[in-house]
């Protein structure tokens, strides 16, 4: 961080630091995206999902979603899941995820808002 | 900037660092390492969380998840199931300790959930040692604020109008000290900062610094443009390693960054700070003695007026504020006045954090709006009295302060109403006392305190204390005589009036507080030769009951001093010559067969 030498200064270096402390405010009021991270979906690749994911939020500077994980929900073959759930709407799940259905998930439904209906959770 | 998916926040205040939470953090770097996701969990190290009871404390978010007396063995599991698979490891939660509910969120526990932090707003939120962090949580955006859109004297009609008053223990009104040295003649003047927290079981000055140091540094800044300082010294005691080490990062940081130093923020306003270390003399919490320590000089009181506002720091005139006062004030500046008055009650504004201590469930650092009832901190915030035993009296203002029994739990905490009450506000130790305390032996215990560290310049303290403690000694030996309790309130009376600083005016106030709620029990020691609660070991003696001894012979296993025998199914006997009063067979008697008498 260089020398301060403005109010402007301050308040630009206090948008970039914003992002470090991000994560421990506002939480309710933030988009969650949840991988899904039991055995069965850490087996069928649910961590290169996740790495995915936030490389992807990263890339496109988004910083007021939550991504986090989730313990197995009994719909193993379907593997990796990942449901994104928006304050106010309702939950919407995502399966067979690869890393780049993911990306595809991020760009879409996150920054477009527009669900991508040929990858949620069929009708079982 | 790397975006984290989860943030672990383990406690570095000193509660926690002395319960082991190095160890943890070393093993959560070390876990998250080997599990490959360095690159999506971060780890952060925080100020106090107020729990210190239940340290080490770690905090995980985005869930909150607020887990409690972890150990380096647990974090591989925290690791493997909380961060890699999702799954919160409950068994580690916090549990409410009545009802023993888990809790998912730190938010909801009641603990935090009747607090309001404003001076411990980033403590357990921030990583004191990183300047962005507090930057991102508006640092340094009062001290722009009042630079650019604020003349010194609207700086401080601001803090006049919010009605914050001194928190370090006489209640005086800040707005007013800062205009003094404002009006004050001279070319040069000073800011100091009194972090000599020297109330025995105090801590909430020493959370601040070492939680949120930056804030003291902008408040010190702010002072020092409403008053036309360029200096500022902040005097702490040596005894607090973390917060010197905390200190001494935050200035640096604020040097290197050009937010201490010449031109700040490019306004033309200069100030720097300076440390000065104390070597924990009491008296030196004292303004005018702490002045006299920071130059150089033996730290002694001297006679008011001329108040350091008009002669302080090397003559010059100086503003001398505690560190929970200064906490507040950035908050006030960027929030405004209104905002700050709007909390409270009616002649005391805000909220003060208070270290509650002794015969509690919850040990810890609580804040709360002023005006809240003693009872709801003692029993709604910090869970009641340990071991279900019977509330006695709560001390508060620490050994300056009173004994208030339980006739006045629902008062509501104010400077004025604990004055009334003979107690004092003080920097905000509450130490809660049981049926077990003996009212004698506490004003005793206060004063032993106070004697011991009156530094001698004036004969009301220094003999006085003396005296009294005197008498206070031979009441619990058995030796009291008819009048001493009198005696004891005329030395008291004259102590107060006549001593030269706030150190022997306030040091009789346990003494005055426990005679005027807890009478009975010095006449119990002066009269009957017995001490109700049974903890003075003159006294007391040991028996055992007969009809309830089972002969198992644990007492006189435990016993240190050989004072217990006995034979199979005979009752056993004490020694009466032999025991020290030690209490070990009272505490291991499984069938209750010992009394204390």
């Amino acid at each position: 961080m260089p020398v301060i030498k403005s109010i402007e200064e301050l308040e630009k270096i206090r948008e970039q630091a914003k992002d470090m402390i991000n994560l421990r405010v506002d939480n309710e009021t933030k988009t969650r995206i949840v991988v899904g991270m039991g055995t069965c979906g850490i087996a069928a690749g649910a961590r290169a999902v996740m790495l995915a994911i936030l490389d992807e939020l990263k890339k496109r500077n988004i910083d007021n979603v939550i991504v986090t994980e989730t313990g197995c929900i009994g719909l193993c073959q379907y593997e990796p899941l990942v449901d994104v759930i928006q304050p106010g709407k309702p939950k919407v799940t995502y399966v067979n995820m690869t890393p780049e259905k993911a990306r595809e998930v991020v760009v879409k439904h996150i920054i477009n808002n527009q669900v991508v209906d040929e990858y949620v959770v069929p009708n079982v | 900037m790397e975006i984290y998916r989860a943030h672990v926040l383990v406690c570095k205040g000193t509660g926690c660092t002395a319960s082991g939470s190095e160890a943890v953090l070393d093993a959560f770097e070390k876990e998250i390492e080997k599990k490959g996701l360095s690159k999506e969990v971060k780890v952060v190290q925080t100020g106090c969380l107020g729990l210190c009871e239940l340290g080490p404390n770690v905090l995980i978010y985005p869930e909150g998840s607020y887990y409690c007396t972890v150990k380096p063995e647990d974090v591989p599991e925290i690791v493997e199931e909380h961060l890699l698979k999702g799954r919160i490891v409950e068994r580690l939660l916090y549990k409410e300790p009545d009802t023993k509910e888990r809790f998912r969120s730190l938010m909801d526990i009641d603990f935090y959930k009747k607090q309001k932090r404003i001076a411990l707003r980033h403590c357990g939120l921030i990583n004191p040692e990183i300047i962005e962090e507090y930057i991102a949580n508006d640092g340094y955006a009062a001290l722009a604020k009042a630079l650019t859109q604020m003349k010194p004297q609207e700086v401080i009609d601001e803090i006049k109008k919010s009605g914050l008053r001194g928190r370090g223990g006489g209640g005086f009104p800040t707005g007013n000290k800062w205009q003094f040295a404002a009006n004050a003649e001279g070319d040069i003047k000073y800011v100091v900062c009194n972090a000599d927290e020297g109330d025995p079981g105090a801590f909430m000055d020493r959370s601040v610094l070492e939680g949120d140091p930056h804030t003291i540094l902008e408040a010190m800044e702010i002072a020092g443009y409403a008053i036309g300082a360029s200096e500022g010294y902040i005097y702490v005691r040596a005894e607090y390693p973390i917060a010197v080490k905390r200190l001494e990062i935050a200035i640096e940081q604020a040097r290197n960054h050009g937010l201490l130093g010449e031109n700040i923020l490019g306004t033309g306003f200069n100030f720097d700070i300076f440390l000065r270390l104390g070597s924990g003399a009491f008296v030196c919490g004292e303004e005018t003695a702490l002045l006299a320590s920071v130059e150089g000089r033996r730290g002694e009181p001297r006679p008011r007026p001329p108040f350091p506002a008009n002669k302080g720091l090397w003559g010059k005139p100086t503003i001398i504020n505690n560190v929970e006062t200064f906490a507040n004030v950035p908050e006030i500046i960027l929030k405004g006045a209104d905002w700050f008055s709007s909390i409270g009650s009616e002649k005391s504004k805000g909220t003060k954090v208070f270290a509650v201590g002794g015969k509690i469930n919850h040990t810890g650092l609580v804040e709360i709006p002023m005006g809240t009832p003693l009872r709801e901190v003692i029993y709604d915030i910090c869970g009641g009295i340990a071991n279900n035993k019977k509330f006695k009296a709560v001390q508060t203002g620490g050994p300056s302060g009173g004994c208030l029994p339980a006739s006045l739990l629902d008062m509501p905490i104010e400077y004025d109403t604990l004055v009334q009450a003979g107690s004092m506000m003080g920097s905000g130790g509450m130490i809660v006392m049981d049926e077990d305390n003996c009212m004698v032996d506490i004003a005793k215990f206060f004063l032993t305190f106070t004697q011991e560290e009156s530094c001698g310049k004036c004969p009301p303290c220094r003999i006085g204390t003396k005296r009294m403690l005197e008498i206070l000694e031979r009441i619990t030996n058995g030796e009291g005589r008819e009048g001493d309790i009198e005696l004891l309130e005329n030395l008291a009376n004259s102590v107060k009036a006549s001593a030269l600083c706030g150190l022997g005016q306030t040091a009789p106030n346990p003494v005055l507080s426990t005679i005027r709620y807890f009478r009975d029990e010095y006449e119990a020691h002066i009269r009957d030769k017995k001490c109700p609660a049974g903890a003075c070991k003159a006294l007391i003696h040991y028996e055992v009951v007969p009809e309830k001894c089972k002969s198992c012979g644990v007492c006189a296993k435990v016993c240190p001093a050989g004072a217990i025998s006995g034979e199979r199914k005979q009752p056993y006997k004490i020694d009466t010559d032999k025991c020290i009063k030690c209490n070990s067979c009272f505490d291991r008697c499984p069938f209750d067969a010992i009394v204390k008498i």
